[in-house]
């Protein structure tokens, strides 16, 4: 009797350390989506906010072509994005963790990643500078005679696709480099003893290994971009508007947050399903 | 055959290095641009757009904003992260497993989402937009990550020191403070950095969130509509030279535990 009351005032104790975290999130994440659920049953009608529960919203958004096209855009530029990442950065990723000697590895990795910490409005205003009619590429491109009149970079889907493919290939670079250093030498010994070339070798024991923290790196890539709501906006500009600038301009010109909360929850769901297609590789590396 | 494949490894490295690094590049040269358009050809040095930003009331404002908000939230989070941590990692509780999704659950959602359900409930509830609201956003977001980098370093070499302590009579709350706490300081302190550089950095949340006095993000982004300016490249290289100082005294930070161990 004695030992059950203890066990369980041990346990009221070690609750109570997890209690204020709990509490917080759920006050603070937990509350506001559910907030944003109900709101995102409820209807903007003449400036105001009708509280009757209806699915309007949402039949909005599958129902107008400019809403579907935002999530088609969203979902073509992200697509783009992680596999030309995830292209750059391997590459980059096994050349450190192979080549690099040793004791420079650290050093050449964070130096790979420092413009990470660049806040992302300024990430985004810098590659409009490099991107802009005057700017250093055009001029570059003029110079060298490859093209006669400037490019038009800024304010392009290209130009999205640029900052955003800058910031993942330093992301990826970090998490593919830790997965190629957690792999065993003994297997790419092993195939060589067994007579595979090097290319052998990396196609057919290192890449396929590697694979799955490859795909949680672009998983990350995925979520995080099709999210961003600033790059898109900088470098993108109004044309080919993606969901988080549709999301923004309901709740900014429009001020109808029913609808913004019916699309951002359309797009947690996207997420969702990307994630439970993906589960099956993103699980694999916990085995 | 084994010079041409590692030339071109350093053609290739050489190559990504220069994409990475050219924005950053070009955005720290033309801050020093002498005329009015950050464009080439560069005409400087001249640190006149950087007297114009420390003159400016309200950019200095905003940079104080971000870093009350930054410092604040991470603290906030880092405390609250900590003490989740400790009562997860050493004690059974019902449910944990459950109780660790809850926590780290913030993370898998995106910035806009979380700002966007804050907006809608303060709203709803009268709580005006202020830099408390980005301060609450701000350890929503961050509070994830300081739980579970403290989390992750709660070993059974601590838990065997905390329980000489406690054999010797140190009451729990002494056990916390002057046993665990320092020892599980690099963690701490990991955490309270990386949340300050993010809150430092981050703008969706803040912009939702905040009214009349906004943080440094915020403040850039109204500048962004003057396009193109030296200006803008000038407070941008601040807030970069920022974050990466915090980013080095983390990077020693690690690297000396590193070492240690």
């Amino acid at each position: 009797m004695a030992a059950v009351r203890a066990a369980r005032r041990q346990r009221l104790r070690g609750f109570a350390f997890v209690l204020p975290a709990l509490l917080w999130t759920a006050a603070f994440f937990l509350l506001p989506f559910a907030f944003m659920v109900a709101m995102s049953l409820w209807r903007r009608v003449g400036g105001r906010i009708l509280e009757s529960w209806t699915l309007e919203n949402y039949a909005d958004f599958f129902g107008r072509p400019h809403f579907l096209e935002g999530l088609a855009n969203s979902l073509e530029i992200t697509l783009t994005v992680t596999v030309i990442s995830v292209l750059f950065a391997y590459p980059l990723a096994w050349i450190i963790a192979e080549k690099v000697p040793e004791r420079w590895q650290r050093a050449a990795l964070m130096l790979a990643v420092l413009p990470f910490w660049t806040s992302y409005v300024v990430r985004s205003y810098a590659w409009l500078l490099v991107l802009a009619h005057d700017g250093v590429v055009n001029r570059a491109l003029l110079a060298v005679g490859l093209v006669e009149a400037p490019l038009v970079l800024a304010s392009t889907r290209t130009a999205t696709v640029i900052g955003f493919v800058h910031f993942f290939v330093m992301l990826l670079t970090l998490t593919i480099y830790a997965n190629l250093r957690q792999l065993s030498p003994n297997y790419a010994r092993a195939a060589a003893d067994l007579g595979a070339g090097p290319v052998r070798i990396f196609l057919h024991v290192i890449l396929p290994l590697t694979l799955p923290g490859v795909m949680v790196g672009a998983f990350l890539t995925f979520v995080l971009a099709i999210g961003d709501y600033v790059t898109p906006q900088i470098l993108g500009g109004n044309n080919e508007l993606v969901l988080p600038q549709i999301i923004m301009l309901q709740i900014g010109r429009r001020a109808d947050l029913p609808s913004a909360s019916a699309m951002a929850i359309v797009l947690m769901a996207v997420v969702t399903l990307v994630y439970f297609a993906c589960a099956r590789w993103l699980r694999l590396e916990r085995a | 055959m084994r010079r041409l494949a590692d030339g071109l490894a350093l053609g290739y490295v050489v190559a990504v290095y220069a994409f990475i690094y050219l924005p950053v590049a070009v955005l720290v040269l033309f801050s020093f641009q002498e005329s009015r358009l950050p464009i080439p050809p560069f005409d400087g040095p001249s640190l006149r757009w950087y007297a114009a930003v420390f003159a400016d009331r309200r950019l200095t404002d905003a940079l104080a904003n971000s870093l009350l908000v930054a410092l604040l939230s991470s603290a906030l989070a880092a405390l609250l992260g900590f003490l989740a941590a400790y009562g997860l990692a050493r004690y059974r509780l019902p449910a944990s497993g459950l109780q660790r999704a809850l926590l780290t659950a913030p993370l898998s959602v995106s910035y806009l989402i979380i700002g966007l359900g804050l907006l809608i409930m303060f709203s709803r509830l009268g709580v005006p937009r202020s830099l408390l609201t980005v301060g609450i956003g701000h350890t929503v977001i961050n509070l994830p990550l300081c739980f579970a980098i403290t989390y992750s370093q709660m070993g059974a070499h601590q838990e065997n020191v905390e329980r000489a302590a406690r054999d010797l009579g140190a009451r729990e709350w002494q056990v916390m403070l002057l046993v665990t706490a320092p020892m599980l300081l690099p963690a701490i302190l990991a955490g309270f950095l990386l949340s300050v550089t993010f809150s430092w950095d981050e703008f969706i949340i803040a912009f939702l969130l905040s009214r009349f006095d906004v943080t440094l993000p915020v403040e850039i982004w109204s500048l962004l509509r003057s396009g193109l300016n030296p200006r803008n490249n000038a407070v941008g290289s601040v807030v970069f030279l920022f974050s990466f100082a915090l980013v080095l005294v983390m990077e020693l930070l690690l690297f000396r535990r590193g070492r240690r161990r």
